[in-house]
């Protein structure tokens, strides 16, 4: 006799698990139509392999798996794929996801399947693609995909397997009735793990109240080194870490795995699947499932399609939805409200429970917390989910993970016990959540931050680069002025422009020594004014005219008015430096002063013009921008496009529209200037 | 010399203070000196904290400058992209009193990410040249398409854009970012103790 070691806390709920152990495993038959989600299971969603209207025969492969930790979809019934789109999902969200829908022919066609007869010849890797292959994820509840649990750690050293078979929540019954009416396909899929694995024992548990499975798994495993281990029942026993605790007195460390203490765990709906995805090739296409509660009149274990409608398997069983008011998938501790019906079964569908009221009642207000620690004393993994609770309440996030928010399994042994009827678990999963949306946002935001110094960084070295090229070109430049400079030959026109200009700048410097250095600034102000008019004149006529210069006269101009300016201001510095120079020239500082006064109301007029112009432009283009905005918003919506999209495009109306009333307000605001 | 220090106390006790202030003071200068700190470490913390979307809402070009004016004492509201929860944890890490968003700078809005709508983009980059992150791609005169992985929903590539091609899409909730909400507080009623609880309520 094995020594069997106990868990902390657990709780004893009301079993109920006679009311579907009344019968054998019926047959759910193929419904009208199948709905395969592309995502049944942990891990990266399945790709479509096949098309609408497509032909598919029963076990084909309509999807492939999205990644590592994926499986493929398989057709669960022969048909023709009607679908591709997003449809209701059994999901705690309510939400829609990409699913394949299947409309039976009745035809039940397989493709043709082949198995292995002697898998001990094949090497692990081989029986383990397989696995994958038939599109095996865990049964339990989770839905991890039994290839990639299994292959491990290249590392750990797998001493243990232990094969689930403790279906702890009460009302479920499905690995029970597995159990009694289909041992001997559990023993050899254990085995086919065992080839597998190769660990040095195998164990399977079972709590004592399956005690007909016990018997039938004894006897199917006599002969063979597989301990089928009987231990007392208490929720929840069927937790792994639990189970490993009770059959090992191991404890896996806290945020570790099994295979960190060399145990592997599967459930043991997933050695069926195995062992027929082995030895017969065939994919997993349908499972086990218990339906039960109140209001259904035949409860009791279905093997049924996946994709299967729950509605079908509800009315098979005699569902009466007067007397539920909600139907949950799963048991009652750990399962979710379905709000769907018509949402199919999955993989991971081990229970469909219709509940009536009296049976399930709606939890009461949750009341204070009064600290009375039963909840400390129910959980299994030695929490103390009364700090946690304060933790979540106040998001503290830290503190809960110090406080091993992560160890929790989410049981809901705390939710039962708590007088207060406070929603624990809930607490629990909003945080977990929340904490690893902020990692995940922390890794984003860090991702961000690498690419904003790298862009940074990026245009710092081009600025240097265009910095140094300029430096360059200015070097080469005056190289070359040198190089003619040094040679006498006149024949290079550059050259001979060089020299031009050298002689031109040399005289000027002469005359500038002999001018005094006001005449000189004065002389430059009044070059650059007569610029100035020229070129306004110029730009009038072209205005006129309706010439496409107007813009590049406009530039000149603008860039005139620049120098103008300069020019003023070097000689009103002059002036100022030298105030006797000044009152010597007084005729020619008024003449200044007039003449910027001049410049100036010249430049006013000038600027009127070119911003009334600019403004109605402006106006012009905005209007276009929201014409074209509205159109493809209309567009959009006629077309039915996304609520997002539209959504988008409209707040894009509303900016444009805005900045058009603000474009028109001031140019109306410049027309009555100009009017008064 | 010895004989001098035992007659007078006091002397000794002074030369030793002071030679003990003299050797401690020299190793502290040449700490500073030899494990002086690069940069504002304070900055570097407060840097970690922001959400990095460089998006400018705060009055500053981008976060990394919000976070050394944060270290030289402004406000730490100005952030909505990081909303309560940043100004919760930079207000744990300062010690100083958690203040609410900072209205004028922006409502704490759910992310969204730039979409541009690829047929009436006239390839100008100017969006390209706007945005942070560099999560815009194309050249010019070519269409420009948004890496929505890396956009940070910062807003920036709208205003520049000539043709008023992008629009800014909100991130749905979907099947991968879904997550259990923490109960509705109407259900619960925390102010009750539990001698005044009703009695009927309780099951």
């Amino acid at each position: 006799m094995r020594k069997i070691y106990d868990f902390h806390g657990g709780i004893h709920p009301p079993e109920n698990k006679q009311q579907s152990l009344g019968g054998p495993i019926r047959s759910a038959g193929i419904p009208k139509q199948l709905t395969v989600p592309l995502s049944q299971h942990i891990g990266a969603a399945s790709k479509p392999l096949v098309t609408i209207g497509e032909r598919v025969l029963k076990g084909q492969v309509i999807a492939e798996a999205g990644g590592f930790v994926s499986v493929p979809q398989h057709a669960p019934s022969s048909g023709t794929v009607i679908a591709i789109e997003d449809r209701a999902i059994p999901h705690p969200s309510g939400f829609h996801a990409p699913c394949i829908v299947i409309e039976c022919d009745g035809k039940d066609e397989w493709l043709p399947l082949q198995g292995l007869a002697n898998y001990s010849e094949r090497s692990p890797e081989e029986l383990l693609d397989l696995i994958r292959e038939a599109g095996i994820a865990g049964m339990g509840g989770a839905g991890f995909p039994a290839a990639v649990k299994l292959k491990g750690k290249p590392e750990s050293q797998i001493q243990t397997l232990i094969i689930n078979g403790t279906e702890c929540e009460p009302y479920i019954t499905a690995d029970d009735a597995l159990m009694r009416e289909r041992a001997e396909d559990i023993i050899t899929g254990v085995k086919i793990l065992q080839h597998i694995v190769k660990p040095t024992e195998t164990l399977i548990g079972v709590e004592d109240n399956k005690p007909e499975g016990i018997v039938a798994l004894r006897e199917a495993a006599q002969g063979s080194d597989i301990e089928v281990v009987e231990f007392p029942t208490k929720y929840p026993s069927g937790g792994e870490k639990q189970l490993i605790e009770i059959l090992t007195g191991k404890q896996v460390p806290s945020g570790g795995l099994p295979a960190d203490i060399g145990i592997v765990c599967q459930n043991l709906g997933t050695t069926v699947a195995v062992q027929q995805a082995v030895l017969q090739g065939r994919p997993l296409i349908s499972r086990i499932t218990t339906v039960t509660g109140e209001a259904v009149d035949q409860p009791g274990n279905f093997e049924v399609l996946l994709g299967t409608p729950m509605s079908h398997l509800l009315e098979l069983a005699g569902y009466d939805s007067t007397r539920n008011k909600r139907l949950i998938m799963g048991g009652p501790m750990m399962g979710f409200t379905l709000t769907d019906l018509n949402v199919p079964v999955v993989k991971t569908t081990n229970c469909l429970l219709a509940p009536s009221e009296s049976e399930l009642p709606a939890p009461p207000p949750a009341q204070a917390c009064i600290r009375c620690g039963l909840c400390a004393e129910a959980c299994p993994a030695s929490l103390l989910p009364q700090q946690l609770f304060w933790f979540s309440q106040g998001k503290e996030y830290e503190k809960l993970e110090q406080h091993n928010l992560f160890d929790c399994i989410e049981c809901g042994a705390c939710s039962y016990v708590c007088p207060s009827n406070i929603p624990l678990v809930q607490y629990y999963r909003a945080s977990k959540a929340d904490i690893l949306q902020q990692r995940r946002d922390h890794e984003k935001s860090e991702q961000s931050r690498l690419r904003f110094e790298a862009r940074q960084e990026r245009l710092a070295r081009e600025e240097e680069e265009k910095a140094a090229k300029r430096a360059a070109r200015k070097k080469a430049a005056e190289l070359r002025a040198q190089q003619a400079a040094d040679s006498d030959s006149v024949e290079d026109p550059i050259q001979a422009a060089i020299e031009r200009a050298k002689a031109k700048k040399a005289s000027q410097q002469q005359s500038a020594a002999t001018e005094s250095e006001l005449e000189k600034l004065e002389k430059a102000v009044a070059s650059t004014r007569k610029r100035l008019e020229t070129a306004s004149s110029k730009l009038k006529q072209a205005q006129e005219e309706g010439s496409e210069l107007v813009e590049a006269l406009q530039k000149g101009v603008d860039k005139t008015q620049v120098k103008l300016e300069q020019a003023e201001k070097a000689l009103a510095e002059y002036q100022a430096k030298q105030p006797q120079a000044t009152e010597g020239s007084h005729d020619t500082g008024d003449a200044a002063q007039a003449a910027i006064a001049k410049a100036k109301a010249a430049r006013a007029a000038a600027g009127d013009m070119s911003p009334q112009e600019k403004l109605q432009k402006q106006v012009d283009n905005l209007r276009q921008r929201l014409e074209k905005t509205s159109q493809r918003l209309a567009e959009s919506r006629s077309a039915g496009e996304e609520a997002k999209i539209v959504d988008a495009l409209e707040a894009t109306e509303q900016r444009l529209q805005s900045k058009l009333a603000e474009a028109e307000q001031e140019l109306a605001k410049f027309n009555a200037m100009e009017a008064s | 010399m010895f004989e001098l220090i035992a007659q007078y106390p006091l002397l000794a006790a002074l030369a030793a203070l002071v030679s003990l202030g003299a050797i401690f003071g020299a190793l502290l200068g040449f700490a500073a000196v030899r494990f002086k700190t690069e940069g504002n470490p304070i900055a570097d913390q407060i840097n970690e904290l922001l959400p990095q979307t460089q998006c400018g809402q705060c009055g500053h070009p981008g976060c990394r400058p919000y976070a050394e004016a944060i270290a030289g004492g402004a406000a730490i509201n100005k952030c909505p992209p990081g909303g309560e929860a940043t100004i919760q944890a930079l207000a744990d890490l300062l010690d100083v009193e958690a203040i609410p968003l900072d209205a004028e700078h922006g409502e704490e809005n759910i992310t969204a990410v730039a979409y541009i709508r690829e047929d009436e983009c006239i390839g100008c980059t100017k969006c390209i040249q706007a945005c942070p992150v560099d999560a815009i791609l194309g050249a010019a005169k070519q269409m420009h398409t948004v890496i929505s992985s890396e956009c940070t929903g910062c807003d920036l590539c709208v205003e520049p854009c000539p043709v008023d091609c992008i629009d800014m899409i909100p991130q749905e909730e979907n099947l991968q970012t879904w997550h259990w909400k923490l109960p509705e507080l109407g259900r619960r009623n925390l102010d009750i103790i539990a001698s005044d609880a009703d009695k009927g309520n309780v099951a």
